[in-house]
C-alpha cells in the first residue's frame, strides 16, 4: 500500500471533500496564499482558488463565528486554528454558538462546521502554546471531538468530520504532521472512518494500554518494550474520537486483559482519561483485577524546558513504570 | 431634515395604506405582547429574565418591513420585537417564555433564544455581541451561495464595547460581506449610561470609519426614517457587498431587565414622561398615521384592543400548553442523533 505523510493524508482528505461537495469552504490564518502555518493546506490554494480556501486574518472569535453563521445557511466551513491552544479568545463561539444553537433553537439549526489544527504538547513552544484541550471541549454535549493518531486515521476522520452535520473538533498533531504511514489509494474508493470507532493498535493479553492522538505510538512503543524485557504482552486501544465514545470496545478490552492503563496527553483533573477511568469502574468493575492507572501530563502549564518538557508528557519510560505497579 | 421627507422618500412612498397599518398592527401587537408578558412574569409565572423592548418597536418593526426572500436577521437577547416582526406567532413566543413544549424553542431557549430559519430568523443570542460574528456569517454564507441578500444583525449600544463585534467589523469590510449592523441605542447598557461606558466622538457609529464602512444615524422614533435609511444601508449591502453600520437612536421604557430594579433610579420620572409623549415610536407613527387619514381613532383603538386581545389569548395557551417531559432534555442536542442517521449509531453520544 502507498503511504502519506499525517499532513498529506489530511490534505487528501480535504481536497476529496473540497471536490465532493461544492459547499466545502476552508478558512483561517495562513490557509491559502501561505500554504498553511504547517503545510497541511499546500496547493489547495493553487487549486481552488479564493472562493474555497480563504486567509483570515488573525481573528479567531470574529472568522469562527463566521464560519458558525455560514453554516447554518448551509455553508459547511473548516476552519484551521493555527494552534488548538487559541480556542480561548474563541470560546463563546466555540461554545455558547457551536454547541448550544441547536439546542436552545429546539433542533430548527445545525452547525455543521469542523474546527481543526494541532492540539500538542512537546514542541518548547510553552504554556500558551501547548493546550490539549479535547476532554474540555467532550465536556460541552453538541460537539464533537476526535483525535488521529495515523495518517490513515487523520485523512478517514478528517472526511467524516467534515460530512458530519453537527460541529466536529478536530485535533492534530505538530508532532506527527511528518510520520508516515499507510494510507488507502483513493482508486480503491472513498475512505472514511465514522466518529465513534474505536480502532486496536496493537493486540495483547495482559494489560489494556488505552490512549488517543501520540499518546498512542508512546504506548505502542512501550507495549515493545513490556514484551521484550518484561515478558507483558499489551494490547493497544486507540480511541480516535473522545465524542461520540467507543465505550463497548474499551469495555471489551479491559474484559479481555483485566488490568488498564489509561494514556492521556491532558492534564490529570478531568481529563479524557478521567472519564474513561469512571466508565470502566462502574461498568466492569467486576472485571478488573487491579485498580486502573493513569499516565498523564504532570500537572502544571506545559513547561518550556527543551531538557525537560519530554519528562512532563506520557512517554514509553513513564508508561512501563505505570505498568508494572499493576502487571 | 424633518419627519415629513422621511415619509416621502420612495420606499415609503410605496407604502399603501394597508402596509402602513400592517406596520402599525405589528408594533401595536409588540407593545401588548410584552405587556402580557411583564404582567405574567411578575406574577413568577415565568423563569430567568425579561428583557423589553417596549419603546422600541419601530427599529425591529421598520426594518424588518424591508426584508425580502433572501434577507436574514439576527439579535441579541431582547428578541421579541424582532421574532413577532418577521411573522412568529404569539402563541409559540409566549409558550417559549413559558417553558413549554410548544414554544419556538420546545421551551429550551426562553426568553433571549426565539428562532424561525423559515422565517429568516436566527435569534435570539445571549451574550452580549455573541452574534455579531454569527451574523457576519450569514451575510458571508448569502455572498458564498450567491444570493441577492443581506443580514441584519442588530445589537444593543453595550454591545460596542465588545471584540467580537470589532473583529466582525474588520471582516465584514475586509470581505466585502453584505451585513447591516444596527445598534439600538437605548441609553444603558444595563444600569451604566452610555457617558459612563463609552468612549466615542460625536456618536457610537462613527467607529465604523476606522474600518472603512459607512454609518449614519437614525431617529428610531420616525419608522419612516428608520425605514429610508435602513433601506440604502439594504442596498448597499445587497448590491455591492458592502456592510453599514447604523445607530438608531430609541429608548428603553423599563430597566435593562424587569430584574433590574434599579431603573427607576437612573433616570428621572420626567425623562419618561418626555418620551411617551414625543418620542414613543407608537404613538408618533399614531399620529402621523391619524393626519395622513390613514388611520382613524377608532381604528387605532380597534388594531390595540385586538392585539391586547390576542396577547391574552397567548397566554392562556402559554398556560394550558404541556411541560417538556425528561426524556425531551436529552433531544436536540445532536443533528445526526435526532435523526436516527448512521452515524450516530456509532459509539456513546451521551453519558451519564
Amino acid at each position: 500500500m502507498r503511504t502519506l505523510t499525517y499532513r498529506e493524508a489530511i490534505r487528501e482528505g480535504l481536497d476529496e471533500e473540497l471536490t465532493r461537495d461544492d459547499n466545502v469552504v476552508i478558512m483561517g490564518e495562513e490557509v491559502a496564499q501561505y500554504n498553511g502555518a504547517y503545510k497541511v493546506t499546500q496547493g489547495l490554494w493553487d487549486k481552488w482558488g479564493d472562493k474555497r480556501i480563504v486567509d483570515t486574518p488573525i481573528s479567531e472569535a470574529g472568522f469562527i463565528g463566521m464560519g458558525i453563521g455560514a453554516s447554518m445557511l448551509g455553508v459547511r466551513p473548516v476552519m484551521e486554528l493555527m494552534f488548538w491552544s487559541f480556542h480561548s479568545v474563541a470560546f463563546d463561539q466555540l461554545v455558547n454558538n457551536a454547541a448550544c444553537v441547536r439546542y436552545m433553537s429546539g433542533g430548527l439549526i445545525n452547525v455543521p462546521i469542523v474546527v481543526r489544527g494541532p492540539a500538542n504538547g512537546g514542541t518548547n513552544v510553552g504554556a500558551t502554546h501547548s493546550h490539549i484541550p479535547e476532554g474540555l471541549f467532550a465536556a460541552f454535549p453538541g460537539l464533537k471531538v476526535c483525535v488521529p493518531a495515523t495518517p490513515a486515521d487523520a485523512k478517514g476522520l478528517i472526511k467524516a468530520a467534515i460530512r458530519d452535520n453537527d460541529p466536529v473538533y478536530f485535533m492534530e498533531n505538530t508532532l506527527l504532521y511528518g510520520n508516515k504511514g499507510e494510507v488507502p489509494d483513493p482508486e480503491d474508493g472513498d475512505f472514511v472512518i465514522p466518529l465513534g470507532k474505536a480502532d486496536i493498535k496493537r493486540e495483547g493479553t495482559d494489560i489494556s494500554l488505552i490512549a488517543h492522538g501520540r499518546s498512542v505510538l508512546q504506548c505502542l512503543e512501550a507495549a515493545e518494550i513490556l514484551k521484550e524485557e518484561h515478558g507483558i504482552n499489551a494490547e493497544v486501544l486507540d480511541l480516535r474520537s473522545i465524542r461520540p465514545l467507543d465505550v463497548d470496545a474499551i469495555l471489551a478490552s479491559v474484559a479481555k486483559t483485566h488490568r488498564v492503563v489509561l494514556v492521556d496527553e491532558s492534564k490529570p483533573f478531568g481529563g479524557v482519561s478521567a472519564m474513561v477511568s469512571h466508565l470502566i469502574q462502574e461498568h466492569a468493575f467486576d472485571e478488573l483485577d487491579a485498580p486502573i492507572k493513569r499516565v498523564c501530563t504532570i500537572d502544571a502549564p506545559a513547561h518550556y524546558s527543551p531538557h525537560i518538557e519530554n519528562e512532563q508528557l506520557p512517554n514509553p519510560k513513564r508508561i512501563v513504570e505505570k505498568v508494572l505497579t499493576i502487571a | 431634515m424633518s419627519a415629513l421627507d422621511f415619509a416621502s422618500s420612495p420606499i415609503n412612498q410605496s407604502l399603501t395604506a394597508e402596509r402602513k397599518i400592517e406596520l402599525f398592527t405589528q408594533m401595536a401587537r409588540i407593545r401588548r405582547f410584552e405587556q402580557a408578558a411583564l404582567k405574567n412574569y411578575s406574577a413568577g409565572k415565568m423563569g430567568g429574565f425579561l428583557h423589553l423592548y417596549i419603546g422600541q418597536e419601530s427599529v425591529a418593526v421598520g426594518t424588518i418591513s424591508l426584508g425580502g426572500e433572501d434577507d436574514h436577521f439576527i439579535t441579541a437577547y431582547r428578541d421579541h420585537g424582532h421574532a413577532l416582526a418577521v411573522g412568529m406567532g404569539m402563541n409559540e413566543c409566549m409558550a417559549e417564555m413559558y417553558g413549554k413544549q410548544t414554544g419556538c424553542s420546545k421551551g429550551k431557549g426562553g426568553s433571549m433564544h426565539f428562532f424561525a430559519p423559515d422565517k429568516n430568523f436566527w435569534g435570539g443570542h445571549g451574550i452580549v455581541a455573541g452574534q455579531t460574528p454569527l451574523g457576519l456569517g450569514l451575510g458571508y454564507g448569502l455572498k458564498y451561495l450567491n444570493k441577492e441578500g443581506c443580514c441584519l444583525c442588530y445589537l444593543g449600544d453595550g454591545a460596542v464595547n465588545q471584540g467580537a463585534y470589532h473583529e466582525s467589523l474588520n471582516l465584514a469590510s475586509l470581505f466585502g460581506i453584505p451585513v447591516v449592523y444596527i445598534i439600538e441605542n437605548n441609553g444603558y447598557s444595563m444600569g451604566t449610561s452610555q457617558k459612563r461606558s463609552t468612549a466615542y466622538t460625536g456618536c457610537l457609529a462613527q467607529r465604523a470609519e476606522a474600518y472603512a464602512i459607512e454609518w449614519d444615524v437614525v431617529d428610531g422614533s420616525d419608522i419612516y426614517e428608520v425605514r429610508a435609511k435602513t433601506n440604502i444601508a439594504m442596498e448597499r449591502a445587497r448590491k455591492e457587498h458592502k456592510p453599514t453600520v447604523l445607530e438608531i437612536d430609541t429608548y428603553r421604557y423599563y430597566g435593562h431587565s424587569v430584574a433590574d430594579a434599579n431603573h427607576k433610579k437612573y433616570r428621572t420620572p420626567e425623562e419618561i414622561q418626555n418620551y411617551k409623549d414625543n418620542h414613543d415610536p407608537i404613538n408618533v407613527f399614531r399620529r402621523k398615521l391619524l393626519e395622513e387619514g390613514v388611520l382613524t381613532e377608532e381604528k387605532a383603538d380597534e388594531i390595540d384592543n385586538a392585539a391586547k386581545t390576542e396577547a391574552a389569548e397567548s397566554v392562556k395557551f402559554a398556560e394550558e400548553s404541556p411541560n417538556p417531559t425528561i426524556s425531551d432534555i436529552s433531544t436536540d442536542v445532536y443533528w445526526e442523533t435526532d435523526n436516527d442517521t448512521e452515524a450516530s449509531k456509532i459509539g456513546h453520544h451521551f453519558f451519564a
